[in-house]
């Protein structure tokens, strides 16, 4: 089959030579793809900054598909379902499970007890060949992937694996009051969403920030949010405390995680050094930018094993600093809602469209953020084969 | 150096309740406003429906074990591998050993970690020599999307390939100059 190989940071291949996905386990799902998505956190792995990434791996944690095969023990999906495939695996009856943190299954990732198991991370997210191809091994078939609702768009269920609910849960943990003001560091595909759904739980004044204009702009139209380029600011903190009354944003919502830019010293350490695990500047200007008692929210990805923090700042600021993987089950029923409704249409942030063949260049493309890029997506030439 | 007339010189203070506040009056605009807020969201409650789980947590329906039909690491600090793993790609060569070793230490460590990152860069290298032995060559105009960046971003792709073109003869000129010095020493 054809899938994506990768063969070290920044070369991947899309390779006709692929085994194609078996049963390994009474309970796993063979789906045909029939959409998937390049994800900002893709990016980290296809930059050689996530440890235990090994060449011959399948990236891609967000897509949908065709089941073509079950397993002796699944019993809620059948041969030809469409689904939409949560990028956490999850066994449906751990602990963590149980209290619907689906995000941090005890029973998914034998290599790091730190992280759950995702589809296509790594060995570090369990060793999962992921969706950039043609067919993918979905184990626990009966737990996360959710049958597509009548009448859904396929570009918005894809999304609803992964960018939407994480989108949502960063504002979610924030605990955003009405009338609070937001700031989300970050205008990808997830600080949209984030900044978008500020709103939904009831934000007075959402202010995105980032470094690149078109992103900016694309912020103003679809999170409705006043957008500021901090290359346009001598300390994007003191711009922010002015602009917040000089008490602090209410709510901080990092978006970036560990490749963000900004701060040389974290760039150099973090990026070129690897002295740590990525930068951690939207971090350190999120946990300075909150007003003194505020939330700050980490939805970027930041990897082990460690990271430069103001640890002072936040206990002498009083913070709540929360963080997770989105818990994609939990969130949804009601994100579905959302969507099906008309609420919210996510498939806008989907600029680029690419065959799976031309997985290459997408990676380049939305690594250097070339053509105003967003939004990758990704079709497998067998993914018409059996819907209209 | 500090760049004058910043965009934080240029807002003016004592703005956000006011900005806030015309939003909130505007907020029916907005599809969705205000529809999921909970006074009670406070910093524990939606990521975790505390159900008493975690203290019932050795009694738990586990599933079936997948067979282990092949080298899974995994982390000392759990007992065991999970009931499902991932079968991509297991360790080889001497990432595999490299690895195999990084393994024998808790997440808690940089020797875990940075091991790792070991592994992958020589992974990397057994990788090409691997094509290699496949007759597959290295196509960097494919295989790092170069084609995507002529068609994009042309100028900063010539630019970026001269630079290196660049250093790599300086570097190689050097290197020669030094050999050739050595040499007249030598003589001498």
């Amino acid at each position: 089959m054809l899938a994506m190989n990768f063969r070290g940071p920044f070369q991947i291949r899309a390779d006709r030579n692929r085994p194609e996905p078996e049963i390994k386990h009474p309970m796993d799902a063979i789906v045909r793809v029939t959409r998937s998505l390049i994800c900002g956190s893709d990016l980290h792995l296809y930059h050689g900054m996530v440890p235990d990434t090994r060449v011959g791996m399948t990236f891609g944690h967000e897509f949908t598909g065709v089941v073509e095969a079950v397993g002796s023990e699944v019993q809620k999906l059948k041969v030809g379902d469409h689904v939409l495939v949560p990028f956490n695996i999850a066994c449906g009856t751990c602990p963590h499970c149980k209290q619907e943190l689906y995000g941090n299954c005890h029973e998914a990732n034998p290599e790091a007890t730190a992280v759950g198991g995702f589809f296509g991370y790594a060995h570090t997210g369990g060793g999962y060949d992921g969706g950039q191809a043609e067919y993918v091994r979905v184990p626990y078939a009966d737990v996360s992937p959710t049958i597509l609702p009548e009448g859904m768009d396929l570009e918005n269920a894809v999304l609803l694996t992964d960018v939407v609910p994480t989108g949502y849960q960063a504002a979610e943990q924030a605990g955003i009051q009405k009338g609070d003001t937001v700031v989300v560091f970050g205008a990808g595909p997830i600080g949209l969403m984030a900044a978008r759904f500020a709103w939904f739980f009831g934000a007075g004044r959402v202010i995105v920030i980032d470094e690149l204009d078109y992103r900016l702009e694309f912020a103003r139209k679809f999170s409705f949010a006043e957008a500021y380029n901090f290359r346009e600011m001598n300390d994007p903190v003191v711009f922010l405390k002015k602009a917040t009354d000089y008490f602090g944003a209410d709510v901080c919502i990092d978006a970036v995680g560990c490749e963000a830019s900004g701060h040389a010293w974290q760039t150099i350490s973090g990026k070129s050094l690897l002295m740590q695990a990525g930068t951690a500047t939207a971090f350190h200007w999120a946990v300075n930018s909150v007003k003194k008692g505020g939330i700050v929210s980490i939805i970027g990805v930041y990897g082990p094993p460690w990271n430069l923090a103001p640890l002072g700042s936040i206990m002498n600021k009083g913070l709540t600093i929360r963080g997770n993987q989105a818990s994609v089950k939990r969130l949804l029923p009601k994100l579905i809602d959302h969507v099906m409704s008309g609420r919210i249409n996510p498939k806008e942030i989907i600029t680029h469209r690419f065959p799976l063949e031309e997985i290459p260049d997408a990676y380049r493309m939305f690594s250097k953020k070339l053509d105003n890029i967003i939004k990758p997506l990704l079709i497998p030439s067998r993914a018409n084969a059996s819907f209209a | 150096m500090l760049m004058k007339n910043a965009l934080e010189d240029r807002i003016a203070a004592g703005q956000d309740r006011i900005i806030a506040q015309r939003n909130m009056v505007r907020a029916a605009e907005i599809p969705g406003w205000g529809m999921d807020a909970d006074p009670d969201n406070d910093p524990t409650y939606p990521m975790k429906h505390s159900n008493g789980a975690d203290h019932e947590r050795l009694d738990y329906e586990k599933a079936p074990q997948q067979p282990l039909d092949m080298e899974i690491l995994h982390s000392i600090e759990r007992p065991g591998v999970t009931r499902v793993f991932g079968t991509s790609t297991p360790p080889i060569g001497l990432s595999g050993a490299i690895r195999r070793f990084a393994y024998k230490y808790s997440e808690a460590t940089a020797t875990h970690w940075m091991t790792l990152i070991l592994a992958d860069r020589v992974d990397t290298i057994q990788g090409k020599l691997d094509d290699l032995v496949h007759g597959i060559l290295p196509n960097p105009w494919i295989e790092r999307g170069w084609r995507a960046e002529w068609k994009y971003n042309r100028a900063g792709f010539i630019r970026n390939t001269a630079t290196t073109a660049l250093l790599l003869t300086a570097g190689i000129m050097l290197l020669k100059r030094k050999n050739r010095r050595k040499r007249q020493l030598n003589q001498e």
